[in-house]
């Protein structure tokens, strides 16, 4: 395998360090499924207060890698997960990590908008309620109020909260899915291809949304589009076969990839 | 595809011979295909309607009863002869009701007391179950005896079948079992308006008898309600527990499987071996006691059990995915995942598994067999631990009698049988729209 000695050699951090630490990292992360090696030693630093965006060819273990970052894979039969993970200098595989407090902390936006089969209300209510953050009705009130309109959704949705939330159009199901993940107040937002299922206008939002809400969180976002990573993002990683390939500032690696690989996929050759 | 690849020019200088798709034949298959489907439904439908017609046919007689309305006197004579029923009211318990009851009709009929063979056919015109109704007048209060009051006395079975026509006046009169004597009787009480036919209560709530006028459903109908909720009560929160835990938490191995497996083959167990199974354990081993619907109940809830199992894991595989990874997503526990999300989805598939489960078990006849609800009971059962039998346990018994009264008693009680099935299936029908219209 060429291309494994290729990796090696060029996974090497290519941003300039940052004084402050890392949110999340990666270290010699492997994912398995089964016997079925699916990542290959990746190590990612996410920094705070900004966009990763993940990017390559489909089948390249970058869902993978975000999922590992708030134990989803766990919900795979015949997942393993090797190498460490840490979240603010805690091991989230460590047994003394409980996974429930790991996602609330961790949230996640899925690539197909799926609200549960309740009220708009009760969608965003319903992390904060398992999680005990709202003391009382008002409390919870102003949580639901503050979280659609920081998903851009309020005004869209303020005089049905009652109705279904999946009477909604795909691109307000997907806010709501935002609003929902982030009304549990988590540090990190994972994103796994959000807009994949939307149209160009919807889309548009989204991508506004995102970058409206790196002010308060540290936001990691897999695309397949590279117009998508370039217009958000801060930070791109860039995975093939399993491995991250190169890593670096997003203006960087769209203008001055060091990897031939990163070229090839960056200018359409591959993937 | 390869129609885009066809030389433009050769369409435009003669038009092609058109191709060949078939499409003759196709559609002629598809005809016949739906051809054959529609008689397949006439023939099914054909087959139910002559079911319902004969058992309706034969059964809706049952639903009412024939009834003589006369002046009985209740004379102290019979009733108590030595006046003694102030210091021994057990004399009122066991006087001679049928005589009272004979006399009254005999003197609507104006048929002479000293005409033995007279008085012997008058005899056999009423019911003797009116003794229960007449002793209770008594009861109640005994200061009517000595007087004279109209009391709506039963026919004997066969005088109501004769009423209704079921009795073939073409065959000698030694040959059937009523006289032209008493057709006679029966058509001068009917000018004079003492003969009514009231709807049969009795057929819902009198015990077993070996009168057919006077035996009824009620042990079986209270038996088969017993045994439901303690099928209920049973099955569907051990089905539920254990097909969740199957669905959400084990881990998919070799021993769940095995389990699925198993669970598969005891839905297709005959029943009767769940009776033989329940004869072993809940009576021989237990010691519970035989004909008890608290027996019957537990039998029918093993049997109803993988039914509602498959039912439920089918429910809650049908729950996409996407809800499941939602609720972990927003950092639910596992048990919040199954009963916030999961569960409430599933429910209308749940309940249809398991309302169809309960019909099957309400119609179940071979376990009970074994277990002795096959018994003559004629109490009603005052709880789960008292005799009782079954509803269809009860058609099997009539219709081993050769009345004709009991002949359309059999019809009758498998119309209520159906009714409840229907109501049965109709709950799960309107039960399923009620939780799927919420979203």
């Amino acid at each position: 395998m060429s291309l494994e000695t290729v990796a090696t050699t060029s996974a090497a951090p290519v941003t300039a360090p940052r004084n402050a630490p890392p949110k999340m990292q990666g270290e010699k992360v492997c994912v398995f499924y089964g016997a079925k090696q699916a990542l290959f030693d990746v190590d990612l630093k996410i920094e705070q207060f900004s966009v990763t965006s993940l990017i390559g060819p489909s089948g390249c273990g970058k869902s993978t890698f975000l999922r590992s970052l708030n134990r989803m894979n766990d919900t795979i039969d015949g997942c393993r997960v090797s190498g460490k993970i840490t979240l603010d200098k805690d091991d989230i595989y460590d047994p003394s990590i409980d996974v429930v407090e790991l996602r609330a902390r961790v949230g996640m936006v899925f690539q197909k908008p799926n609200p549960f089969p309740k009220s708009i209300y009760e969608n965003v209510a319903y992390g904060p309620r398992i999680h005990g953050i709202a003391r009382n009705k008002t409390d919870m009130d102003e949580i639901v109020h503050s979280s659609l309109r920081r998903a851009g959704l309020w005004n869209e949705v303020k005089d049905r909260l009652n109705e279904p939330g999946t009477g909604l159009s795909g691109g307000q199901q997907q806010r709501l899915c935002i609003a929902r993940a982030i009304a549990t107040r988590p540090e990190v937002l994972l994103m796994d291809e959000p807009c994949s299922a939307l149209d160009p206008i919807a889309t548009a939002v989204i991508e506004e949304l995102i970058d409206e809400l790196r002010e308060n969180f540290t936001i990691v976002i897999v695309t397949h589009s590279m117009q998508q990573a370039a217009r958000v993002s801060q930070k791109t990683a860039f995975f093939h076969l399993g491995k991250l390939i190169e890593e670096g500032k997003t203006e960087d690696i769209f203008t001055n990839p060091r990897n031939k690989q990163t070229q090839d996929y960056i200018t359409g050759r591959i993937g | 595809m390869t129609d885009a690849a066809l030389p433009h020019s050769a369409v435009e200088a003669d038009a092609p011979a058109r191709r060949d798709f078939g499409l003759k034949r196709r559609h002629a298959a598809e005809r016949r295909f739906r051809l054959y489907g529609i008689v397949a439904i006439f023939i099914g439908l054909g087959f139910l309607a002559i079911l319902l017609v004969s058992i309706v046919s034969k059964g809706y007689t049952a639903f009412v009863q024939t009834a003589i309305t006369v002046p009985v006197e209740f004379s102290a004579d019979i009733i108590d002869k030595d006046n003694e029923r102030a210091t021994n009211p057990r004399v009122l318990v066991s006087a001679n009701y049928p005589v009272v009851a004979r006399n009254a009709v005999a003197k609507a009929l104006g048929v002479s007391p000293d005409d033995k063979a007279a008085m012997r056919e008058v005899a056999k015109f009423v019911s003797d179950g009116n003794r229960a109704t007449l002793r209770q007048i008594v009861m109640e209060d005994p200061s009517v005896i000595g007087t004279t009051r109209d009391v709506t006395l039963l026919a004997a079975a066969d005088i109501d079948s004769a009423n209704k026509g079921q009795i073939d006046l073409a065959v000698p009169q030694d040959k059937r079992k009523v006289s032209d004597r008493q057709i006679a009787w029966l058509d001068q009480l009917k000018a004079e308006g003492a003969i009514s036919t009231p709807f049969n209560w009795g057929l819902l709530t009198f015990g077993a008898s070996s009168r057919p006028e006077t035996s009824g459903l009620g042990v079986a109908l209270a038996g088969s309600l017993y045994m439901m909720a303690i099928v209920l009560l049973c099955a569907l929160p051990i089905g539920v527990a254990a097909s969740i835990y199957l669905e959400e938490f084990a881990k998919k191995d070799r021993f769940t499987d095995f389990i699925e497996v198993n669970i598969n083959n005891l839905a297709a167990v005959p029943s009767i071996v769940f009776g033989l199974l329940g004869l072993a354990v809940f009576i021989n081993f237990f010691g519970l006691p035989r004909s008890a619907p608290i027996v019957g109940g537990l039998v029918l809830t093993l049997m109803t059990l993988p039914t509602i199992i498959i039912a439920t894991r089918a429910a809650l595989r049908s729950v996409p995915p996407s809800i499941r990874t939602a609720a972990l997503g927003v950092g639910a526990s596992k048990m919040q995942m199954v009963f916030d999300h999961v569960l409430p989805l599933a429910t209308p598939g749940i309940l249809t598994g398991t309302i169809i489960g309960l019909a099957r078990a309400l119609g179940e006849t071979a376990p009970l067999l074994l277990i002795g609800m096959v018994a003559f009971v004629a109490d009603a059962p005052t709880s789960p631990l008292s005799p009782a039998t079954a509803l269809p346990v009860q058609i099997y018994m009539w219709s081993n009698e050769a009345e004709r009264a009991f002949v359309e008693r059999t019809s009758g009680a498998i119309i209520v049988l159906l009714a409840f099935l229907a109501i049965m299936n109709i709950a799960a029908i309107l039960l399923r729209r009620h939780f799927e219209r919420r979203w």
